[in-house]
């Protein structure tokens, strides 16, 4: 009984929160690691992309709230999700458009473009703080829990509660479909294969007649889903604020580096690695040494490998880490 | 640029307007050392934050006084702790020179580092939990060296320097916007420690009322010297008031204000000099052979290298030197403050507006950052009356209680995000090396 209650005690504290946590950072490093393969540069303005999309979604939320409709028993977010979508493209575009497009054609340096990134974050940053501001907002609604650990306990009779919050499902599900399709689309359809052949060889893919406009066009649209999907699926499951958005950008980097630049499945694994690390370090492990050891044993202290200030630090020393014996990252991505 | 400040004076106040001339020299101290990375060798450096607030805590291990009991309560697991770290890197490199790569190398430096972190939790553990009981409220740290403030600023640059050696071993292989990434996130983790480290400089709980190098207001408004020379500064004005008491007050209020603008002259003075020294050094060592040999490391490594540089050792050392620059700008700004507030070293305001001052500055021309320093840090501060004024003007149709309008003025502070990425979009778009580019006079 008490290996059971251990069990579902690292379910209930590590395993679910960090499977939520890494789909959402899968998400935006699969948007890192596009942009870095195709486009090539390091997009700076990541995380208040996200925030934008974020920002959209809530703003279309409260008009469907205002309507009146909702799914019930679901978030209202998800009907504005693909209202979200469309106009987060537009801007994506926009920006191509009228931003990265000139460098792009002047074939700048990477260097070069990862500024001018430096300037879209801070010109997306004021748009958002103007629009929406700075404060934090929660825009969940419908039911909270699919179990609560209260209702758990009883229904097993074990002494540790398992509690399942309906976004991380919501979570899960939606980074797994989406995930799949993106990679059906990346390696089976015509218009993914030519977007692979692109990032991997340029010129080589001019010359066989791929179209470089198409191509990027679909890059953006694509980066314009998961910022929305991946920013929105965040704000559902924690809250709003543009600063924390920010911040996640450098988790975000984590993974895509960790994972291989340029490599999306990667990237995709990245997450998960920075999310179940980032937990499974600064997790104080006393009450699981108090069920698994006899009494005799038990520890006094928490048995907690570093402090949970420590979270971000523990996924940028995995990446330096990374950095110094696998350069490409755990699964091959493009050369440094 | 100096007359702006010189406006802001006249219409705000001279206060103000010192404060932001500051601030000005300080950026533009930071922007220097940004430029010696960029500018000369092309190296990114995105670490800003972490190499200022490595000066701050400079300052502050420099001038506060050491706290006695803290020591005797704690001080030796601390000891004991800095030399186990010392006696870990020394296995790590005897094993490193001693041994041939190979999979049990790599494992048991592994397993030294995880075995040595926990035997150093264990061992500091007592003491850190010692020094941090002692009168919390004030305290609970080590403190300092009980040094003159001043002394900082070299430590500081000695403190930013020795990290960018570190930073530099690991990452300086990088391909540029990869080296940008590692330096930024190596930085965030030098923060994460600064921050929660509580024995060593009391973490997010701040260190207030650091020792000055410049004479406090409240002593100055009793100096004699000092009132008479308000007195004689304005004594047109103040012959104008007849009554004696009234003159009496009016002096007083004079002194008051005349105090914090002096503290703040004296400030200008001492930043204005290492902004002048920092000046010659740099423009010196931009057209010495050293200078030279850098663009020719950066705009072509292989050719340098071929012609017998040692291109890996160059990066290294100016990587270092630049950083150093940057500490001491950190150390200069803890030393204005005052107050040493970790929690303030955003990427934002230390990495990122840093380097909109160096790109649209001119990258490779000191007078450029220095420019760049003045001017971004003027519309930083500036902004928000600015986009109020401009807010103001094109809703004026409107009427005061309209939505937009509120909701326009209550977001007035995010407008000098828009504004500095417009200029920095703008300036990239349209004058790629920045407002004063870089001119190579050869001589």
């Amino acid at each position: 009984m008490d290996f059971i209650n251990a069990i579902i005690l690292l379910l209930n504290y590590i395993f679910v929160p960090a499977l939520t946590y890494g789909s959402q950072l899968a998400l935006g490093a699969i948007f890192v690691t596009l942009i870095y393969g195709i486009l090539r540069f390091a997009n700076f303005a990541t995380g208040d992309m996200m925030a934008f999309g974020t920002m959209v979604t809530i703003l279309f939320t409260w008009y469907f709230q205002s309507l009146g409709i909702s799914l019930g028993v679901l978030p209202t977010a998800l009907i504005a999700i693909p209202f979200a979508i469309i106009f987060m493209i537009g801007y994506m575009l926009f920006i191509d458009k009228f931003v990265f497009r000139y460098y792009r054609v002047n074939k700048s340096p990477p260097v070069q473009l990862a500024m001018v990134s430096i300037g879209v974050m801070f010109v997306t940053q004021a748009v958002v703080r103007i629009i929406i501001g700075p404060s934090d907002r929660r825009f969940f609604d419908g039911e909270k829990f699919i179990i609560k650990a209260g209702e758990f306990k009883e229904m097993t009779g074990l002494n540790e509660g398992l509690a399942i919050k309906s976004s991380q499902v919501i979570t899960i599900f939606v980074t797994l479909i989406l995930v799949s399709i993106l990679f059906w689309f990346l390696n089976k359809t015509k218009t993914g294969k030519s977007m692979r052949a692109y990032s991997d060889n340029e010129d080589l893919a001019l010359l066989s007649g791929i179209d470089p406009k198409k191509v990027v066009m679909i890059t953006w649209i694509i980066a314009g889903i998961l910022a929305t999907i991946g920013g929105a699926l965040y704000g559902l499951d924690k809250s709003f604020k543009p600063f924390t958005y920010f911040n996640n950008m450098l988790p975000i980097f984590a993974a895509a580096i960790v994972g291989g630049i340029g490599n999306p499945f990667g990237a995709f694994l990245g997450g998960y690695v920075i999310a179940f690390s980032e937990i499974f370090i600064t997790y104080a492990y006393k009450k699981f040494f108090m069920y698994i050891l006899p009494e005799s044993m038990e520890p006094e202290t928490l048995v907690q490998l570093l402090s949970t200030d420590y979270k971000f630090a523990v996924s940028f020393s995995i990446l330096v880490i990374v950095l110094l014996y696998r350069p490409n990252g755990i699964f091959k991505g493009k050369v440094l | 640029m100096m007359g702006l400040i010189l406006l802001v004076g006249i219409f705000q106040s001279w206060n103000v307007a010192l404060s932001i001339f500051n601030l000005c020299l300080i950026s533009a101290v930071m922007t220097m050392g940004a430029n010696v990375q960029w500018g000369y060798a092309g190296l990114i450096n995105f670490g800003l934050m972490g190499y200022a607030a490595l000066g701050g805590l400079a300052a502050v291990l420099i001038s506060v006084d050491p706290v006695q009991e803290a020591w005797r309560a704690g001080g030796f697991d601390i000891l004991m702790c800095l030399w186990l770290i010392i006696v870990m890197i020394m296995a790590i490199r005897f094993i490193l020179k001693n041994f041939e790569k190979s999979k049990y190398r790599t494992y048991g430096i592994a397993a030294i580092i995880i075995a040595g972190i926990i035997i150093i939790r264990v061992t500091a553990e007592p003491g850190i939990e010692a020094i941090e009981a002692i009168n919390p409220a004030k305290t609970g740290f080590l403190g300092g060296f009980g040094l003159p403030i001043m002394f900082s600023w070299i430590i500081g640059a000695f403190f930013a320097g020795g990290l960018a050696f570190v930073v530099g071993k690991v990452a300086l292989g990088l391909r540029a916007d990869y080296l940008a990434i590692a330096t930024l996130l190596i930085s965030e983790i030098v923060i994460a420690i600064i921050k929660h480290e509580d024995w060593l400089s009391r973490g997010v709980k701040n260190v207030i009322g650091l020792d000055r190098p410049v004479p406090y207001e409240v002593n100055l408004q009793t100096t004699d010297w000092f009132i008479n020379l308000v007195a004689k500064f304005n004594s047109s004005k103040l012959e104008l008031i007849s009554n004696m008491a009234d003159r009496q007050t009016a002096l007083n209020q004079l002194v008051i204000e005349g105090s914090s603008v002096f503290v703040k002259l004296c400030y200008s003075g001492l930043f204005l000099t290492v902004v002048i020294a920092l000046l010659i050094v740099t423009q010196k060592a931009l057209y010495s052979p050293w200078g030279r040999m850098m663009r020719a490391i950066r705009d072509n490594e292989e050719a340098a290298n071929a012609m017998g540089k040692n291109v890996v050792k160059q990066h290294l050392l100016i990587f270092i030197l630049g950083s150093a620059i940057v500490g001491i700008a950190g150390a200069m700004l803890v030393t204005q403050d005052g107050l040493f507030t970790p929690g303030s070293y955003r990427p934002m305001r230390y990495t990122f507006l840093i380097w909109v001052m160096v790109i649209v500055g001119g990258s490779g021309n000191n007078f450029g950052a220095i420019l760049g320093g003045f001017a971004v840090w003027f519309l930083w501060i500036e902004a928000a009356p600015i986009a109020l004024f401009l807010i103001n003007l094109f809703t004026s149709g409107m009427p005061d209680t309209h939505a937009l309008k509120v909701h326009l003025i209550e977001s007035v502070p995010y407008f000098r995000y828009l504004m500095m990425g417009l200029g920095l979009l703008l300036i990239m778009r349209y004058r790629p090396k920045g407002i004063l580019p870089e001119k190579i006079e050869i001589k």
